[in-house]
């Protein structure tokens, strides 16, 4: 039988809590082979006890089962569909029609639709999404793409020959993780990371034996990150790794900052001084809502910037279908876009790339909607944008709601969200309830999120799978649901929150 | 005048570091390297080939960007017989799996009238089992919980009603993707401990990648040619003891029906082989992508895990086993939607608690993918209005698919220094070329692998593109391609003359 024979783990640098929990040692008799020891290091995630529960209770309000909600209110994850926002119709009629093509000559659908989807199909081999496509990703979907980037970065150019599609952005993160990752090396690589984090990543440099270099965020400044930190934190690895990347997520996730045009370039001129591969997670390019804020891009920034820093800052931006107004999550597609790689490599990363096949086609396809959308004077033009408007409206009253409810609740804090899509509120807890949950043998916003979860039907976060400053207490959810949706959502929230505080008061 | 040269480019070298210092010296930064070079990069990843996309391919490619600018070849188009990819070659999708997956991706259609009950009522239920009845939403990692029951469901029927548990099947993004994902989970040591995987040679080379990429230790078992690419259990010992010196063995995979040689495994082979995983310890990773591609009389798919339940309790409670399967063969060749799942036997509990720990790091497989293998294991019913459609279409590629395989085998064997085994199953063929040595030396000198140099040939010549067999693995001094078999009919009658033509001729160049 594969065993379970605990290995011994790093104790990864940092002062945060709910880092790697305690594996115990178990000896079996029949004890066959091993597993990767890595796995071991690899934080148990969603696949919790919280998220069980969650099907749970889901599968027993299926069967009637009486409870204070009709519902669960899911916002665990970045999903806009799930929490029941709609896809976009124009996305949706064209991966349709060319999914079955007799749709291509239907007067149902409009004719731009019916072009595009004809378009679309040209471009697959056999004109069918059914073929495998180049591994790097349909020739003229990567050239959409480096148009798009373009265009977005004020006419900076973007080479196709730099851009990799895959399935999902995690995919390609942790294929340039595993280029960058020398398991051979002693001290080990490292890779600064924010805190609070996107888990998924860190999962992935785990998983791939490098160790995470934690640089905190100032939840004071609104999540800013200070290059101060990062300096900390790189002096914080001397002897223990050696730290070869530096992982930025911008607009944030779970902390909604949005960074300035010069903390962007802040990290870039510590990246190029420090030796650091810039690994930048851009998904939520799209979500910027606080006034004064804009999305700036790492590449438009490290290009403009000029030399030395423009030509041999080595960068890899990474973007998805998942987020934004497609929500398409599902259909996993993600590109990345390196920057000043030594071609050497990149040849490396391309053979790379072949052997994982290619990336699901509709996905592709709908990288080319959200590249190339619908333009003023198609036919599909007005209802796309009267959709992207109605989804950034809501995500702007989200915000704001959120913002507004959770202040006035006592015990939970929350600075203005500029950007991403989750809130990230801060809970004061009692020490009574630090108490009770220690006695469950759950990190104290867990057991929060737990209590949440059963009484209140909501199903969110807790902080320790993000990473948070020691003796602080968080929860993460989405703010992308529907209005209606996000109203209850508040409402089941302010009520569970005050009996909560009074219960441990 | 070469000294001359060399100090010229000295001199040159020199001029552009002393701009380059005072660039530095001017900005008073000290010169900055790349992070990532070829010295600081995972070695691992330097070691990774994968010949069916390899440099064959990526000149392939070129030579259709040629023909497209209007060089004149000998040659209207290049014929991409590489790559199991059978839309590619013309072979038409299902009608009823496309309607349904239309419908799910815009199920304002539900109301369009044109579309059959069946399949309406597919695309219901399906898109009920999604995070708002929508496709674009993220499923659990291991995959949609009801999509899993119908996978068992269909394993079960499959395998005489041998009970097949839904928590044990992993949806996944391809066959590929949970190749992988197990390998990840089983690779582990240093040095003469590092795991070794025990893989047919000749093998897809998705294997070989795979294991270069995680640094494990590739064992090689040969296949018998000389009787129909048969497994030999005798081979497998000999290749296990040797491997025992230098690392730690305890995988086994093994691909059935065979990529690329096509064998059908007996019952028996199935038996001998699981009883040899038994007494050696060893994981049996089980590749069935195939199943559905068998095509030689008194041939028959049987699947690993129904011979493991019928060997009785002392090995099917014992024998830990992972089996593969996808949507892009078969008679669908889904390629591009990127579905399959692996069914895991016997895997201790604490362990699948990190093979979803891994699973869950790309989040989840992808949605349509997933929503197509639901349509893949629970097809249209005898009493359903596209029963009739659906059976014709499947029958028609399959019955398509042995014609070619036939014919193939066939046409290769009239062939003066081709020899082909009966293409039992599968999509491949993968001949045996004799060269003569003149060629084998040309090769040598251009820096080329033999089949390599005779593949490239036939490329540049006759726009024909297949993989030589040094992609795949083969005994030393032996000669193979391959080839698929799913260009439409009347193609592969001409590509298979074509290659006879080139064959001869190329023969008499270097005779």
């Amino acid at each position: 039988m594969l065993s379970c024979r605990r290995r011994a783990s790093l104790p990864a640098p940092g002062r945060y809590s709910g880092r790697i929990p305690e594996w115990h040692t178990e000896t079996r008799t029949d004890i066959k082979t091993d597993i990767n020891s890595n796995m071991w290091n690899m934080k148990q995630l969603e696949y919790g006890a919280l998220a069980r529960r969650a099907n749970r209770i889901k599968d027993e309000l299926r069967q009637g089962v009486r409870k204070p909600y009709k519902e669960v209110i899911d916002v665990f994850q970045g999903d806009l569909h799930g929490a029941g926002m709609k896809p976009l119709t124009f996305v949706r009629q064209v991966l349709a029609a060319c999914v079955y093509p007799p749709l291509i000559n239907s007067n149902n659908l409009p004719l731009d639709v019916r072009q595009r989807a004809q378009e679309e199909l040209g471009r697959c081999v056999g004109g069918s999404v059914g073929s495998y496509s180049a591994a790097a990703g349909i020739p003229e979907i990567v050239h959409s793409i480096s148009e798009f980037i373009k265009r977005r970065d004020g006419g900076i150019p973007s080479h196709p020959e730099n851009i990799y599609i895959s399935p999902g952005s995690q995919w390609s993160i942790s294929n340039i993780l595993n280029v960058l990752v020398n398991r051979e090396a002693s001290p080990r690589t490292g890779v600064l990371i924010p805190v609070p984090f996107y888990n998924k990543t860190v999962l992935s440099i785990t998983q791939l034996g490098a160790v995470t270099v934690p640089y905190y965020l100032s939840e004071e400044q609104g999540w800013a990150l200070q290059v101060d930190e990062l300096q900390r934190a790189l002096e914080s690895a001397k002897g223990v790794c050696n730290p070869v990347a530096l992982y930025v997520i911008n607009p944030g996730n779970p902390a909604g900052y949005v960074q300035s045009q010069k903390s962007v370039q802040e990290v870039i001129r510590f990246a190029w001084e420090k030796r650091l591969f810039l690994l930048v997670d851009e998904l939520y390019q799209d979500c910027v809502y606080g006034e004064n804020c804009e999305f700036v891009s790492y590449k438009r920034t490290l290009s403009e910037m000029g030399p030395p820093f423009s030509g041999t800052v080595e960068l890899a931006s990474f973007h998805s279908v998942s987020k934004g107004f497609l929500g398409e999550c599902g259909l996993r597609a993600g590109y990345v876009e390196l920057v000043n790689l030594d071609p050497a490599v990149m040849k490396h990363i391309h053979t790379l790339s072949s052997k994982d096949s290619c990336t699901p086609i509709l996905g592709q396809i709908a990288l080319d909607l959200m590249t190339d959308p619908p333009k003023p004077g198609d036919p599909s033009y007005p209802l796309y944008k009267q959709e992207i408007e109605h989804i950034r409206a809501v995500l702007v009253h989200n915000v704001k709601r959120v913002h507004e409810v959770i202040n006035s609740l006592p015990g939970f804090s929350c600075p203005p969200l500029e950007g991403g899509l989750f809130a990230f509120p801060r809970l004061n807890l009692t020490p009574k309830a630090i108490q009770k949950a220690k006695e469950l043998g759950l990190q104290p916003d867990t057991f929060y999120c737990t209590r949440l979860l059963e009484e209140g039907g909501v199903f969110t976060g807790p902080g320790w799978e993000y990473g948070q400053k020691e003796g602080t207490y968080h929860i993460r959810f989405c703010i992308a649901a529907p209005q209606d949706v996000m109203e209850e959502l508040l409402r089941r929230l302010s009520s569970f929150h005050m009996t909560f505080m009074k219960d441990f008061s | 005048m070469k000294s001359m040269y060399k100090i010229t480019l000295q001199l040159q070298r020199c001029a552009r570091d002393i701009t380059n210092m005072s660039q530095q010296a001017v900005n008073g930064i000290s010169h900055r390297g790349r992070v990532l070079t070829l010295d600081s990069m995972n070695p691992n990843v330097k070691r990774v080939e994968y010949a069916v996309r390899g440099p064959i391919v990526q000149r392939a490619v070129q030579i259709e960007k040629e023909l497209k600018e209007g060089v004149k070849k000998p040659f209207t188009e290049v014929i991409k017989a590489n790559i199991g990819d059978a839309h590619a070659m013309g072979q038409k999708p299902i009608t009823f799996f496309r309607q349904v997956l239309a419908l799910c991706s815009y199920p304002a259609l539900l109301e369009d009238s044109k579309f059959p009950e069946d399949v309406k009522k597919r695309a219901q239920r399906i898109l009920e089992a999604c995070g708002g009845h929508s496709i674009g939403a993220y499923s659990t990692s291991q995959g949609i919980e009801c999509i899993r029951q119908d996978v068992a469901r269909y394993i079960e029927k499959r395998d005489g009603g041998i009970p097949s548990n839904p928590d044990n099947i992993y949806l996944s993004t391809g066959a590929s993707d949970a190749i992988v994902t197990i390998l990840k989970l089983l690779v582990c040591g240093e040095g003469r401990d590092r795991t070794g995987v025990m893989i047919s040679i000749p093998q897809y080379p998705l294997y070989s990648a795979a294991l270069a990429d995680l640094g494990a230790v590739q064992i090689n078992y040969y296949l018998d040619e000389d009787n129909c690419w048969s497994l030999n259990i005798a081979e497998l010992r000999r290749a296990l003891n040797a491997a025992r010196e230098h690392c730690n063995p305890r995988v086994l995979c093994i691909i059935n029906p065979g990529n690329p040689t096509g064998q059908v495994q007996s019952r028996q082979c199935i038996e001998d082989v699981i009883r040899f995983a038994k007494e050696e310890h060893l994981f049996l990773m089980a590749d069935e992508v195939y199943q559905d591609n068998v095509y030689a009389e008194g041939c028959q798919f049987h699947s690993f895990k129904k011979v493991l339940f019928e060997m009785g309790p002392e090995y099917s409670n014992t024998v830990e086993m992972a089996s593969f399967h996808s949507t892009s063969k078969c008679y669908m060749g889904e390629c591009g939607f990127r579905g399959g799942y692996m069914e895991v036997i016997n895997l201790d509990p604490e362990v699948k608690a990190q093979l979803i720990k891994l699973v869950s790091v790309r989040l989840c497989p992808p949605v349509p993918g997933q929503a197509l293998l639901d349509l893949v294991v629970n097809p249209p019913q005898p009493d359903e209005p596209s029963y009739a459609t659906f059976m014709t279409e499947r029958t028609a590629v399959l019955s398509t698919l042995a014609e070619k395989a036939r014919l193939t085998e066939q046409i290769f064997n009239t062939v003066p220094g081709i020899t082909c085994n009966p293409v039992q199953g599968a999509m491949y063929t993968f001949p045996c070329i004799t060269l003569p040595q003149k060629a084998i030396d040309k090769a040598k000198e251009l820096g080329l692998v033999p089949d390599m140099f005779y593949c490239m040939r036939l490329l540049e010549e006759d726009g024909i593109c297949l993989v030589p067999g040094s992609g795949f693995g083969q005994r030393e001094g032996t000669y193979h391609f391959r080839m698929t078999i799913l260009p439409p009919t009347d193609k592969l009658k001409v590509v298979l003359q074509k290659i006879r033509e080139f064959h001869l001729r190329f023969t008499q160049e270097f005779s």
